[in-house]
C-alpha cells in the first residue's frame, strides 16, 4: 500500500514505536531485555552523542 | 551459527514469501518459525552482541542502536506488505528455538486475539509543531534588560508584560489547536495513542513539539485519513502539521487493559 510516497524515516519517530511500542514480552525464558527499562535507555547519552556531530544524523531526508 | 533467536514479530502464515533478499538484525535474513499456525519472524544474532549485557551496552550506542532500529523497520515494514505482523519491541532475545516456541505457546491466545484485532489495519504519526517565530522581537534578555530600550522602568515592565503575554496566546493557540486536531483524528480513526513529545536535540528539527500521537487506521479508510491530515496543514498559521506513515501498528500492540502483560 502506497497511499503516500514513503520518505525515509526519522530515527526519532522509529524509537517512539520501537522502544516504546511493541509487545513487550518478560518470561524467564527471554533474556528479559525487553522489559521497561528499555524505554529509559539513557537518552542523555543519545543527546550528547547527536549534539556532538553536525549536522544531525537523523536529518537524512 | 546458532547463537540466539532475534524476534521481529509475531503473524499469521504468510499469502505471500517475505522479499527475498531482505537483511535483518546483525545481517542475518529473517528466518519463519511455524508454531500451531503461528509465526514467529526471526533471526539468528550472536550472543556477543545480543546476550543481555552487550545488548543494554550496545543500545547506548547511538550508531549501533540506528543500524540495528533500521534493520528491524526493514523486517517489519516487508512483513507488512505481506500480512499485518504484530510488531515486538525491539531487542526481543530468546536464547533458542524452543524458549520461543514455549513463549509463543504461553501467549497463544493474546497472539491470536491482538493479530484479529490489528488485522488490516495500520498505523499513522501524526506530529504538531510551532514554528519558530520568524522575527523574534528580543525580549528580556539574561541580564534583565529588553531588547528595545526602555525609557522608564514603567516602560520596560509593560514592554515584558507584553512579550510575556504574546508567548503565552501562542502557546495557548498550539495547545488549543493540538487538542483539536487529536479530538477530530481520534474521532476518525479507530484507536490512539499519544506519545511523549519529542526532544528536538533528538529530533533535530525546529519548533516545538507540541502533539506526537499515533492513530490506528484501516487500510481501507487510509486514504481518507491521509486527507483530513493534509487539509489541516496550513489551517493556523505557524502551527506545523507533519504525517508518517503506514507504519505496522506498533503503537497499539498492546492492549492498555494490562491483559498483555501477563
Amino acid at each position: 500500500m502506497t497511499v503516500i510516497e514513503r520518505r525515509e524515516i526519522a530515527l526519532v519517530d522509529l524509537l517512539d514505536r520501537l522502544l516504546a511500542g511493541g509487545v513487550v514480552i518478560t518470561g524467564d525464558i527471554t533474556l528479559r531485555i525487553a522489559d521497561v527499562d528499555l524505554v529509559r535507555i539513557d537518552l542523555n547519552a543519545l543527546i550528547s552523542s547527536v549534539n556532538e556531530q553536525v549536522p544531525s544524523p537523523w536529518e537524512s531526508s | 551459527m546458532s547463537g540466539l533467536r532475534y524476534v521481529y514479530a509475531i503473524c499469521r502464515p504468510l499469502g505471500a514469501p517475505l522479499q527475498s533478499q531482505l537483511t535483518g538484525v546483525a545481517g542475518d535474513p529473517p528466518r519463519l518459525l511455524n508454531h500451531h499456525g503461528l509465526i514467529a519472524v526471526v533471526s539468528h544474532v550472536p550472543e556477543r552482541d545480543f546476550a543481555e549485557k552487550p545488548l543494554r551496552e550496545h543500545l547506548e550506542d547511538l550508531d549501533w542502536l540506528t543500524a540495528t532500529a533500521r534493520a528491524h523497520q526493514g523486517v517489519i515494514d516487508a512483513l507488512t506488505v505481506v500480512t499485518t505482523p504484530l510488531p515486538l519491541r525491539l531487542g526481543t532475545v530468546f536464547r533458542d528455538d524452543s524458549g520461543l516456541r514455549t513463549m509463543m505457546e504461553e501467549r497463544e491466545d493474546y497472539f491470536r486475539r491482538t493479530l484479529d484485532r490489528l488485522e488490516g489495519r495500520v498505523e499513522w504519526g501524526v506530529k504538531v509543531y510551532t514554528e519558530p517565530e520568524p522575527e523574534t522581537e528580543p525580549a528580556a534578555s539574561g541580564d534583565g534588560r529588553p531588547g528595545q530600550k526602555a525609557a522608564s522602568g514603567r516602560d520596560y515592565l509593560r514592554q515584558r508584560r507584553q512579550s510575556v503575554r504574546a508567548h503565552e496566546d501562542k502557546w495557548q493557540q498550539a495547545e488549543q489547536f493540538a487538542s483539536r486536531l487529536h479530538e477530530r483524528l481520534s474521532a476518525y480513526a479507530e484507536d490512539s495513542r499519544l506519545h511523549a513529545p519529542q526532544n528536538p536535540a533528538l529530533s533535530g528539527v525546529s519548533g516545538r513539539n507540541v502533539l506526537n500521537a499515533a492513530y490506528l487506521v484501516s487500510r481501507a479508510h487510509s486514504e481518507e485519513f491521509v486527507e483530513l491530515v493534509d487539509r489541516t496543514k496550513g489551517e493556523v498559521p505557524g502551527m506545523r502539521v507533519e504525517l508518517t506513515g503506514p507504519w505496522a501498528a506498533y503503537s497499539f500492540a498492546t492492549e492498555f487493559t494490562g491483559e498483555g502483560n501477563r
